[in-house]
């Protein structure tokens, strides 16, 4: 079970999906005006991620490799639309708030890319476990952005007052702008960390979700060669 | 800019213009605007001038000092986005406001892009639409002479008749520098004496957005209504100066006429179309963004280059 664990932490803190990997920007930017929205969409994805990893590894030696894409989208729509279903009739008011983001979790990055460089090549268990730990750090990152922007645009937590009445909201904090300063200021502080424990003498160890170089079939467009020419600068 | 580290090959024209130089003869210019609203607008005005300026300053010089940078704040840029912020505010705003408007300007705008030179935007205009969407109350509601109204350009968009003598002078609601356009004027004149500025940018500016507004504003040619239209809002202030800032505006000659007339069309359309009566400030810094584009299709060819090939 070492192997599980290690991959939980990896999804939370090493390769955490919206901080250092830097995927799912969508719904990360677009849904996380509460706390409470954060975490529904968070744990939505976690649903449908972990499913996906566990079908898509017990098949992995039965879809064929040029038609895995198609076959993985099938998968994972399914199980969105179980989810969809499922958030509409137990929680319709987080379904109203979240709306078109919920059958977009379909196409979510996080989602293709872990079932392409993870649950397509490993056993059940571990990707199982892929998925709760990329789940989870997903869930975190949203929650995180959420707090900020809540409490800041509109000075509640939760949905209940935690600043003084004499605080005024700055709105720019709900609306999309909003989403993109604490985002940056948030990945700029994760970064800010990794430094200092680097020049501490205890690196974190470099991200591991690249496909050794080859970029061409890799999910993460973002990345552009960074991820792997860090661990290149490792090895040496 | 005094310490260029690589000089191109000769010919090299010499000039005593510096940065602090430039910004300085900026802050002179904008001084008449700055009375006049003191005077208008009284106690209030002033101490908002005061809080911006000295917040924008503070801020230059604390990120500075923290970063381990070069410390900057004696280009008086920093004063000239403090005072350009507080000019674009309404005077009933209350100081705290004021200091996050100033803060967002420098730390967010300008350094954290690099500083004087590297911001691709006006940090004063950021930082005011910045505060208009996050306290759109506030920052939309204008006294004149103790009485909350509507300013002239509000009432003109709702069909109303104003006042064009007033509004030339000043004594309408407004924020604090851009009541007046005779003490705009004063100092774009002053700056243009002293070459700071040149035409182009506010001359296109203005004729483009006159022509729009002959076509699109549906009253034809009247001077009444085009007088109030230029008079009113930021217009004056922004064409002088803010559109003109060196950073953010095109260095290429053709350049600053593409960004003239884009200037006046945007600012026509969200006048005239848009919701809300006024659109100067979202008009420069949109256009702040297509900069680094309108300067790579306007490059002049190098000598020798280009022509038809023989």
């Amino acid at each position: 079970m070492n192997k599980c664990t290690e991959r939980l932490y990896n999804g939370i803190i090493k390769e955490n999906p919206t901080f250092v990997l830097m995927l799912g920007m969508c719904p990360t930017l677009a849904v996380t005006t509460s706390v409470i929205n954060g975490v529904g969409m968070g744990l939505s994805t976690t649903a449908v991620l972990v499913m996906s990893n566990l079908l898509i590894s017990l098949l992995r030696n039965i879809i064929p490799d040029r038609a895995r894409v198609p076959a993985f989208i099938v998968i994972v729509a399914s199980f969105v639309t179980i989810t969809e279903f499922l958030v509409e009739g137990y929680l319709p008011s987080l379904y109203d708030s979240l709306g078109i983001y919920i059958p977009l979790i379909v196409v979510n990055c996080i989602i293709l890319g872990r079932a392409e460089s993870y649950a397509s090549k490993n056993p059940v268990f571990p990707s199982i476990f892929d998925g709760i730990g990329m789940g989870l750090g997903f869930t975190v990152g949203l929650c995180c952005i959420g707090a900020v922007r809540e409490l800041l645009g509109s000075g509640q937590l939760l949905g209940k007052q935690i600043m003084p009445a004499s605080y005024e909201p700055i709105t720019i904090f709900v609306l999309a702008p909003g989403a993109f300063f604490v985002l940056a200021v948030l990945v700029a502080i994760m970064n800010k960390v990794r430094a200092r424990a680097e020049k501490k003498g205890r690196p974190l160890p470099p991200a591991q979700g690249c496909l050794g170089g080859d970029c061409s079939s890799c999910m993460n467009k973002a990345c552009g060669g960074h991820l792997f020419s860090g661990q290149e600068k490792e090895g040496k | 800019m005094s310490d260029l580290k690589s000089v191109s090959s000769s010919p090299h024209i010499r000039d005593k213009a510096t940065t602090s130089f430039i910004m300085l003869m900026v802050v002179i210019a904008l001084l008449p605007a700055t009375v006049f609203g003191v005077i208008q607008f009284k106690l209030p005005a002033l101490s908002l001038i005061l809080v911006s300026v000295a917040t924008c300053v503070l801020t230059e010089y604390l990120y500075e000092k923290l970063m381990h940078r070069k410390i900057t704040i004696g280009d008086f840029s920093a004063v000239v986005t403090g005072l350009l912020l507080a000019l674009n505010l309404p005077p009933t705003l209350p100081w705290w406001i004021a200091v996050i408007g100033s803060v967002f300007a420098i730390l967010v705008v300008k350094q954290l892009f690099g500083g004087l030179g590297q911001n691709f935007m006006n940090p004063a205009l950021g930082a005011r639409c910045f505060l208009l969407i996050s306290f759109t109350a506030r920052m939309t509601s204008f006294a004149y002479d103790g009485v909350t109204g509507p300013t002239p350009l509000a009432v003109l968009k709702s069909g109303g008749g104003v006042n064009t003598l007033d509004m030339v002078i000043g004594r309408i609601p407004g924020t604090i520098g851009e009541t007046s356009v005779i003490a705009i004027m004063i100092g774009a004149i002053f700056l243009i004496l002293m070459g700071i500025i040149d035409l182009r940018i506010p001359g296109t500016y203005l004729v483009t957005f006159v022509v729009f507004l002959i076509i699109f504003g549906g009253h034809g040619f009247d001077m009444n209504y085009i007088t109030a239209q230029l008079a009113g809002g930021g217009l004056m202030l922004g064409a002088w100066f803010m559109a003109t800032d060196y950073v953010t505006s095109p260095i290429t000659k053709t350049g600053q006429i593409v960004y003239g007339i884009l200037l006046g069309v945007l600012t026509g359309v969200f006048r005239l179309f848009g919701p809300s009566a006024e659109g100067v400030s979202y008009a420069i810094i949109i256009s702040n963004l297509l900069v680094p584009l309108i300067e790579r299709i306007t490059l002049p060819k190098a000598f020798g280059k280009g022509g038809k090939r023989a």
